[in-house]
C-alpha cells in the first residue's frame, strides 16, 4: 500500500456520504459507492467502509462543526435500502498490512470519538436511525451516536458479529461502548457479541443496545420528530453563521511538507521528522467578529488544521519515521493573546469550536504511536496551547542560557490558564495533572506562574521539561538521544510509550485506545485471524478459519 | 374449526414425528397454532373460508397417504408435519464434513447459519399465500380456484414444516423466529417479508401462473439444495415438501400453457396469422402471445434475483458447512468439497458482461441458478410445442440473465432481453416491448372476470386436459359458500 493517503477532502469530492441540511437538523446519509474503495481488490458492498469512507466522514463531522453551527441534531442514516452499514470491509482488512489495519482503526476511532463528543462539546447531537442490517462497524457507528433508534420491522437488527464470523473484535469502540456507554449487562453483552445475527426489536431496547424501537411504518416520521425535539431541547445558541473551511495551503517536497504555519522536514536516514510550528503571523484579532471574518485563515484555527493534517500524513504515509521532534518559532506573547481572545469568549460558538478542535488535535498527538520529543529552542513559542506539546511528548529538551552566535530570544515556556483543564487528555485529566499525578500540589503551585516566561533552569526546576542543556552539551545530548531512540525496536517503543503516556484513571476513551485496541492488535497478529488459514483470510471463501485451539 | 382448547394433535395434525409424545414441540405448537389460525382466517376472504374445496391432504408419507382427496373447509385443513422416511446410514453429502454421518441434532457451530436458512425458507411460504390472497375473487374457473387453494394450503403446510424444525431444534430463539414468521407479512410497511420478490402483490391470474412456474421453481431449487443438507431433519422435511412443490409447478406450467392454447385457438378460429396483431387478438378476449412473453420476461428475471449475488459468501459457508448442497448433489461426480475447483460466472468489467472463473465454493448460488434455468426451459419448450401445433409463428424465450436485474453484477444496468448492453434511449424505446406496461396490466385485469359455474372457463383460458383426481370436466371443485 504505497499509495499516498490524503486526509483533505471537501463535499464536492464526496463519494460515500451526503448531507441534507434542514435548519437545525442535518440528515447525514451513508451511501457508499461500491467502486469507490481507496485501494484495488475489494468492493465496498452493503455500505461497508474503508479508510477513504472514514476520511469523508471525518470531514463531514468537522465541517458540521465549523460550517454549520446552526445544526443541533445530526441524523446518521443509510442511503441504501436494506442495510444501515455492514461495518469495515472485510476484504479490505484481509488484504491490508498490519500497520494499515492499526492506523485505520485508530483514525476511525478518533472520528467516532469526535462525533460522539460533539454533543457535549458544541451541542451537536448525533442520532443513529437504523433501518436494515447494522453490523460490526455499522453498529459501532451507531454506538458512537448519542441516541439510537431502530426500526421494528422484525428483521432489522443491531449486531457485533466479529467474534463468531471473523475471529477478531469489534475494535472500533464496539465492546467498550456496549459496556461503558450503553451499560449493557456483561452477560447479555457476552450473548450479544457471540451471535452473528444480533438482536432486534424490543429486546434491543430491553438490553439497552438501542434507545428506542419504532414501528416500521412510523419510523421515518418518528426519527424526524425526535430530531426536532432534540433540537428544541438543545442549549446550543441558535442562528450562528458558519465559516468556510478553505483548502489548506500545503506543498509536498521529497522530504518536506510546507504549510503556511507548519513545516515538516523529514530526515529519512535518521528516521525522524521535525515539525516546526510558527507563532502568530499577525496580532491577535480585537474581537470575535474579526475572528469570524478571518474564518479558516485565522491563526489558531489554521495552525490546528495544518498540524492535524501533518500528524495524519506522517502516521499513514511515513511509517518508518519513528521519531517526531516538535519545534516552534515565534512570539509567545502574541500566541498567548490569540489564545486569550478565544478563552475570554469561550461562549462564542467559533471560539468554542476552535478550542475544542485544539483539544482533539492534542489528543491526536497523544495517541500518535511514534516517539515524540519537544525541542524548546531559543526563539520558540511554547506557551499556552503549544506548551501542551511539551507534555504530550515523551521527553522535552530545552536550551539553557545563551548559545554562541544565536541571537534569538532566550527559550521560555509560558503557562496560561488553558493549561489547567481546557485541553484534557483522553484520561480526562489535563496534561499537567497527568504529569504530576503523584504531586497534585505541584499543579496548584504552577498556577502561580501563569503568564510568566519561564527560562530553562526554572522550567526544569518546576518539572515542566525533561532536560535543560547549555550550548556546550546541547548538540551532543540531543544527537545521542535521537540516535539511541532510532535504534530501539519500534514495537517496544510503541508499547512502552503508550503505557507511560496515559497515567491515571481509565475512561471509556482510554479503554478503547488501550485495552480494546491492544487486544485487537494482538489478535490482528495471530494466525487464528490473519494466518493463511485464519478466519479473516478465509472470509468469503466459504471455508472456515482453522483455529489453533490453545488458549494463550 | 379445530377445537383449539382440546387439540388432539395426533389425530388432527397428521404427523410422523411422534408429536403427541414430544412435550417440548407440543407446548411450542400449542402456543403458535392459534396465531397461525388467526393469520389464515384474516387472510383468505371469508366466503372462501366457509366454502368446501376439493383438496388433497397429506396424511402420511407413504404413496397411499400423501394424496387424500376430499372436500374440506380450508381453516379445517389438516396441516401436517411430515418428514420423508429416515435413510439408514445417511452421510453428509458435501463440504468439509463430507462422508461423516448426517446430523440428527443441530451442530452448535452451525446453529445460527441453519436457523437463518430455515427462517428465510419459512418466510417465503406464507408470503406467497399473502400475495395471492385476492385471486380467488377472479378465478377463471372452479378448477383453477381449487388449484389456487391447493397451492395456498400447501404453502401453509410448508410453513408448518419450517416451524416444526424451529420449535424442535432451535429452542427459545426458534420459537421467537416462528412467531416472527406470522408477524411479517407480504407488502407490509410495518414488517415486510424478507425477500423483495415476496412483497409484490400477485395482481392477476397470468401472474399467478407465471409465479408458480418461475418463482415457485426457485423455491423448488432451494428445497432441492436443502434436501441435500447434512442436517437430516431438514433434509427429510424438504424431500417431502418437494413432492407437493411439483404440483405448484404443474399449476403454473399448465396455467400458462392453457392461456397460450386459448390464444392460439382464437387466432386460428378467426384466421389471425400475425401474432403481433395485438388489437385484434385482444378484441376476442384472449391475451396475445407477445404480452405473455413480456410476463414471462418479468417473472423469470424477478426469480433470478432470488438466487442472490453471483459470488456469495453465505452460500459458500452453507455449502462448506454441509448445510446446503447443490441440485442433485449425489449425482454430481466430483469431490463434493470444491475447495480447489472453479466455476464460471457472469461479471461486469469495463462496461461489458464477461464470464469468468471464480472459486466454485463462492459460486454455489450461480450453479443452482444455472440448474434452475435449465429446469425452467423445459416448460417453455412445451409451451412452444402448443404454439407450433396451431401453426402460429411465435416462439417463447427465456431472456438473457442480464436483462431486468435488481441484484447481482447486472443490477440497474440496461440490457435488452438478448443480453446486449443498450443506451438509455434504446432501453426506453424497447422496454414497452420487453416488459408488461401498465396498459397491458389494465387489459389483463379487464379479463379477470370470475367464472364459477362448474365446467365453465373464462374467455382467456382453455380447460385442462384432465381433471384433478381424474374428475370429469363439470366436477364442482369448489362448493362456494354463498353468504
Amino acid at each position: 500500500m504505497a499509495k499516498v493517503i490524503d486526509f483533505q477532502t471537501d463535499p464536492s469530492r464526496y463519494r460515500h456520504w451526503r448531507v441534507e441540511y434542514d435548519g437545525e437538523v442535518a440528515n447525514l446519509f451513508m451511501d457508499v459507492d461500491e467502486n469507490g474503495g481507496l485501494f484495488d481488490g475489494y468492493q465496498l458492498k452493503l455500505n461497508s467502509y474503508d479508510l477513504g469512507v472514514d476520511i469523508e466522514l471525518a470531514d463531514v463531522v468537522q465541517r458540521m462543526r465549523f460550517e454549520h453551527p446552526e445544526v443541533k441534531v445530526v441524523v446518521m442514516q443509510s442511503g441504501k435500502d436494506k442495510v444501515f452499514c455492514a461495518g469495515a470491509n472485510i476484504r479490505m482488512l484481509g488484504g491490508a498490512s498490519h500497520a494499515h489495519k492499526v492506523n485505520f482503526c485508530k483514525f476511525t476511532n478518533e472520528t467516532r470519538n469526535t462525533f460522539e463528543a460533539a454533543e457535549e462539546d458544541s451541542g451537536q447531537k448525533y442520532v443513529a436511525a437504523v433501518k436494515g442490517a447494522c453490523a460490526g462497524g455499522g453498529y459501532e457507528l451507531a454506538l458512537a451516536c448519542n441516541y439510537i433508534m431502530l426500526t421494528n420491522d422484525s428483521s432489522s437488527s443491531v449486531a457485533l458479529p466479529e467474534v463468531p464470523l471473523l475471529a477478531v473484535l469489534p475494535g472500533t469502540g464496539g465492546l467498550t461502548r456496549v459496556t461503558d456507554k450503553r451499560k449493557v449487562r456483561r452477560d447479555l453483552a457476552d450473548v450479544f457479541c457471540s451471535v452473528e445475527e444480533g438482536v432486534k426489536g424490543q429486546r434491543a431496547v430491553d438490553w439497552r443496545l438501542v434507545d428506542e424501537v419504532v414501528p416500521n411504518s412510523k419510523f421515518d416520521a418518528a426519527v424526524q420528530e425526535r430530531a426536532k425535539e432534540f433540537a428544541a431541547q438543545s442549549t446550543k445558541v441558535s442562528g450562528a453563521t458558519g465559516i468556510a473551511l478553505k483548502p489548506l495551503d500545503r506543498r509536498f517536497g521529497d522530504d518536506s511538507i510546507t504549510y503556511s504555519l507548519v513545516e515538516v522536514s523529514i530526515d529519512r536516514d535518521g528516521r525522524k521528522a521535525t515539525i516546526t510550528l510558527s507563532g502568530p503571523d499577525a496580532e491577535a484579532p480585537a474581537s470575535m467578529e474579526e475572528v469570524q471574518a478571518q474564518g479558516s485563515d485565522g491563526y489558531m484555527l489554521r495552525l490546528a488544521r495544518e498540524l492535524d493534517d501533518a500528524i495524519l500524513h506522517l502516521r499513514l504515509n511515513e511509517r518508518e519515521i519513528g521519531l517526531l521532534a516538535f519545534a516552534s518559532q515565534g512570539d509567545p506573547e502574541k500566541l498567548i493573546a490569540h489564545e486569550k481572545l478565544l478563552m475570554d469568549n469561550a461562549d462564542h460558538w467559533l471560539a468554542n469550536e476552535i478550542l475544542k478542535y485544539w483539544k482533539r488535535v492534542l489528543k491526536r498527538v497523544d495517541l500518535t504511536s511514534r516517539s515524540m520529543v519537544a525541542m524548546v529552542e531559543h526563539g520558540s513559542c511554547f506557551a499556552g496551547v503549544l506548551a501542551e506539546l511539551l507534555w504530550a511528548c515523551d521527553r522535552s529538551y530545552m536550551m539553557l542560557e545563551e548559545f554562541e552566535g544565536d541571537n534569538r530570544p532566550l527559550a521560555t515556556v509560558t503557562l496560561t490558564p488553558a493549561n489547567f483543564g481546557l485541553y484534557p487528555m483522553s484520561n480526562d485529566l489535563s496534561r499537567l495533572e497527568t504529569r504530576f499525578l503523584g504531586a497534585p500540589e505541584a499543579v496548584e503551585a504552577l498556577k502561580e506562574k501563569i503568564g510568566e516566561p519561564l527560562e530553562a533552569d526554572e522550567a526544569d526546576k518546576l518539572g515542566l521539561i525533561t532536560y535543560a542543556f547549555d550550548d556546550i552539551d546541547w548538540e551532543d545530548e540531543v544527537r545521542i538521544f535521537m540516535e539511541e531512540r532510532a535504534s530501539f525496536s519500534p514495537d517496544a517503543m510503541t508499547g512502552m510509550e503508550a503505557n507511560l503516556r496515559f497515567a491515571g484513571p481509565e475512561t471509556m476513551e482510554t479503554r478503547i485506545f488501550g485495552r480494546l485496541t491492544a487486544w485487537q492488535n494482538w489478535i490482528f497478529q495471530r494466525p487464528n485471524a490473519v494466518g493463511k488459514d485464519g478466519a479473516l483470510q478465509r472470509y468469503g471463501t466459504g471455508i472456515r478459519g482453522d483455529y489453533n485451539m490453545e488458549r494463550v | 374449526m379445530l377445537d383449539l382448547i382440546n387439540v388432539s394433535y395426533d389425530t388432527q395434525i397428521p404427523n410422523n414425528v411422534g408429536l403427541s409424545s414430544d412435550k417440548r414441540v407440543l407446548k411450542a405448537l400449542e402456543k403458535w397454532h392459534p396465531g397461525y389460525i388467526n393469520w389464515w382466517s384474516d387472510l383468505i376472504p371469508q366466503n372462501f373460508q366457509q366454502s368446501l374445496v376439493y383438496l388433497r391432504t397429506a396424511v402420511s408419507v407413504d404413496p397411499k397417504g400423501w394424496a387424500k382427496f376430499d372436500y374440506v373447509k380450508m381453516p379445517e385443513y389438516r396441516w401436517g408435519v411430515l418428514l420423508a422416511p429416515q435413510v439408514e446410514g445417511r452421510t453428509i453429502p458435501c463440504g468439509e464434513h463430507f462422508g461423516e454421518p448426517a446430523w440428527q441434532e443441530v451442530p452448535g457451530e452451525y446453529r445460527n447459519l441453519l436457523k437463518r436458512l430455515i427462517v428465510i425458507q419459512g418466510d417465503t411460504e406464507p408470503a406467497s399465500v399473502e400475495q395471492q390472497r385476492f385471486l380467488g375473487l377472479t378465478a377463471p374457473s372452479l378448477y383453477d380456484m381449487r388449484n389456487l387453494f391447493q397451492v395456498n394450503v400447501e404453502e401453509g403446510r410448508h410453513l408448518w414444516a419450517m416451524v416444526y424444525l424451529l420449535h424442535k431444534y432451535f429452542g427459545r430463539d426458534g420459537r421467537e423466529e416462528a412467531d416472527d414468521l406470522l408477524l411479517r407479512s407480504s407488502g407490509s410497511e410495518e414488517a415486510p417479508r424478507m425477500l423483495g420478490a415476496f412483497n409484490e402483490e400477485t395482481p392477476d391470474w397470468l401472474s399467478f401462473f407465471m409465479f408458480t412456474y418461475f418463482t415457485d421453481r426457485d423455491g423448488k431449487m432451494q428445497l432441492e439444495s436443502l434436501a441435500q443438507s447434512g442436517f437430516d431433519p431438514l433434509s427429510r422435511t424438504c424431500r417431502f415438501m418437494l413432492t407437493e412443490e411439483a404440483h405448484h409447478m404443474f399449476v403454473g406450467e399448465t396455467g400458462v400453457g392453457r392461456t397460450i392454447q386459448k390464444t392460439c385457438e382464437v387466432m386460428q378460429e378467426h384466421g389471425i396469422e400475425d401474432p403481433y396483431d395485438i388489437e385484434k387478438i385482444r378484441s376476442f378476449g384472449v391475451i396475445d402471445l407477445p404480452t405473455i412473453q413480456k410476463k414471462l420476461n418479468l417473472h423469470y428475471t424477478l426469480s433470478l434475483d432470488l438466487f442472490g449475488q453471483e459470488v456469495s459468501t453465505n452460500a459458500a459457508n452453507a455449502f462448506n458447512a454441509g448445510i446446503k448442497g447443490r441440485y442433485m448433489e449425489h449425482r454430481i461426480k466430483d469431490d463434493h468439497m470444491l475447495q480447489a475447483d472453479t466455476y464460471t460466472v457472469w461479471d461486469f468489467e469495463d462496461g461489458k458482461a464477461v464470464q469468468k472463473e471464480v472459486p466454485a465454493l463462492t459460486a454455489i448460488n450461480m450453479r443452482l441458478r444455472d440448474d434452475y434455468t435449465r429446469d425452467a426451459q423445459g416448460g417453455v419448450t412445451r409451451w412452444n410445442k402448443i404454439i407450433e401445433k396451431y401453426g402460429v409463428a411465435f416462439e417463447m424465450k427465456l431472456p438473457h440473465e442480464s436483462f431486468n436485474r435488481k441484484i447481482g453484477v447486472f443490477a440497474e444496468k440496461l440490457f435488452n432481453p438478448e443480453g446486449q448492453l443498450v443506451s438509455g434511449a434504446e432501453y426506453d424505446a424497447g422496454v414497452t416491448e420487453w416488459l408488461p406496461t401498465h396498459a397491458d396490466g389494465d387489459f389483463i385485469q379487464s379479463l379477470m372476470k370470475p367464472c364459477t359455474e362448474p365446467g365453465q372457463y373464462a374467455s382467456w383460458i382453455a380447460p385442462p386436459k384432465v381433471g384433478i383426481d381424474n374428475k370429469p370436466g363439470d366436477f364442482e371443485y369448489v362448493k362456494l359458500h354463498m353468504a
